[in-house]
């Protein structure tokens, strides 16, 4: 609130000090943290899994005689964990570290809600998706402005739509077709495969969600190297970010 | 920022990436660790377990959405003296041996095992590598065979020994007694309407609907209720299981 009415002589300008804002709540910096672990080996483990049957089909059957709509290239030992091939390690890692993955995402989606992260920062406004708001966001990003100077710790719209496409659509689609793919859980929960159109369909979009969140991952990274690495990465450490019109 | 930077960053990173890959596998071979990574299978077969009733069944399709081929795996034919001898008598001489804990030892012709009441159910096979083929099997329930061998109340386990070898010893599989009596829970002597083919495990193979392709026993010569897993091969409860370290709870 800037009300004042001191009749006071206006001081000599002092250059301004930067502004740190606290704009990352723990809750939000600690999953951020284990999906930067948990989504490594995933996607690592993952990669082992797939080279034992690089093959995707649609419906719910499909094996070497039947269409394949997919065939994905022998993924190399520097990307696939282990780094030799090794089914039942990488299942290990990989059916260990889903139950992290799963549960992280249950305890961002109820701290967010209690602490209103949702609510307040990721929360997309129909004037933001306006052409002219969208086109005005991306003329600022070719510019390599990433916030807006009024409101420094607001998410811009392309921030908003990839983040809530990460947390409410890729990630859920991994777990939900991940558990489509257990026969154990098939049994426990039939409507999964009506959802997907069955287990091998499930098992083709758990593999376009997987590419979906790598496509984020790189941009994500690339947009954190350009916005200011130090300061970035330092705000998901500690919480606080440093406004960068302030910095000299 | 400058352009050297960046890049240094972006191969700094992939630098990074290559040694953090390199470091799971040092990770995987520490006890320690090892031990929270194989816990996964017991908490997904807990939450599993939790979440489905005993006696929930896997999905099961119509004749026209069966696999227009199901592809054989594992081993395609044990080709042993001794099985060869039972595909040229037609099976004449195979015997089920229904053992271990119970306390009336069955040995079951081929005929017998075909008179018994039996369930036909059209499922799908997932195998482990991520394929997965729809078939229709037929055969007695793993129950009725264990009731009519009477199994005692503290078999915890059944073990299923096999025709085929690995380095000479016979293939195995086992599984705990949720699945052992679960409706769907069949051996299996006829598939896609034919009796069961050399390939897809003949005389008999068993169905466990609600788990992967490998816990799927081919071969079967001897079903044993027992107690425990330990002193069985090398204790973990199944060939794959023991030799590779396979998840021995395959509902996932």
């Amino acid at each position: 609130m800037e009300n004042s009415t001191s009749p006071d002589p206006l001081p000599a300008p002092v250059p301004a000090l930067p502004r740190a804002i606290y704009r990352h709540r723990l809750t939000t910096r600690i999953w951020h943290w284990l999906n930067v672990v948990t989504i490594f080996i995933m996607i690592g483990s993952g990669l082992t899994i797939l080279n034992a049957h690089p093959h995707l089909y649609w419906g719910a059957y499909g094996a070497n005689f039947d269409h394949a709509w997919l065939h994905t290239p022998h993924w190399p030992g520097y990307l696939t964990i282990p780094t030799g091939y090794n089914l039942a390690i990488a299942r290990r890692w990989h059916l260990t570290f889903a139950l992290v993955f799963a549960f992280g995402l249950l305890f961002l989606m109820i701290s967010s809600l209690i602490n209103r992260h949702f609510q307040r920062d990721l929360r997309v406004r129909l004037t933001e998706l306006r052409p002219a708001a969208l086109l005005h966001d991306l003329k600022e990003h070719l510019a390599f402005r990433f916030h807006d100077p009024k409101h420094p710790s607001a998410y811009n719209i392309f921030q908003k739509l990839s983040y809530v496409l990460v947390i409410f659509i890729l990630i859920p689609l991994m777990i939900l077709t991940g558990l489509t793919m257990s026969p154990g859980m098939n049994a426990a929960w039939p409507w999964l495969l009506d959802l997907f159109g069955g287990r091998q369909s499930a098992r083709s979009i758990h593999f376009i969600a997987a590419s979906g969140l790598v496509v984020f991952i790189i941009v994500h990274l690339t947009l954190v190297i350009l916005a200011g690495p130090i300061n970035e990465v330092r705000s998901m450490i500690t919480g606080r970010w440093t406004v960068p019109e302030d910095e000299t | 920022m400058n352009v050297l930077t960046r890049r240094t960053l972006i191969g700094g990173a992939a630098a990074s990436a290559g040694l953090l890959l390199g470091g799971c596998d040092r990770f995987a071979q520490n006890e320690q660790f090892r031990q929270i990574l194989f816990s996964g299978e017991k908490i997904n077969q807990h939450l599993q377990r939790l979440l489905t009733d005993r006696d929930a069944l896997a999905p099961e399709f119509r004749p026209d959405q069966m696999s227009p081929r199901f592809r054989t795996n594992g081993t395609a034919n044990p080709g042993t003296p001794a099985y060869n001898a039972m595909v040229a008598e037609n099976f004449a001489g195979w015997r089920l041996k229904v053992g271990g804990l119970v306390t009336r030892p069955l040995s079951l012709s081929l005929a017998q095992l075909r008179s018994m009441p039996s369930r036909t159910q059209i499922t799908r096979h997932d195998c482990v590598e991520g394929w997965s083929a729809i078939g229709k099997w037929h055969g007695p329930t793993l129950k009725s065979l264990l009731h009519a061998a009477d199994i005692r109340p503290e078999a915890r386990y059944v073990v299923f020994t096999c025709a085929d070898l690995y380095g000479g010893a016979p293939y195995y599989e086992s599984i705990d007694m949720v699945d052992a009596f679960h409706p769907q829970t069949i051996l299996a002597w006829a598939m896609n309407d034919k009796v069961l083919s050399v390939g897809h495990g003949a005389p008999v193979r068993l169905r466990v609907e609600r788990q992967l392709g490998y816990k799927h026993a081919k071969y079967v010569m001897a079903v044993d209720a027992v107690a425990s897993l330990a002193g069985i091969g090398q204790g973990k409860g199944g060939y794959w299981e023991d030799r590779i370290d396979y998840d021995w709870y395959a509902g996932i």
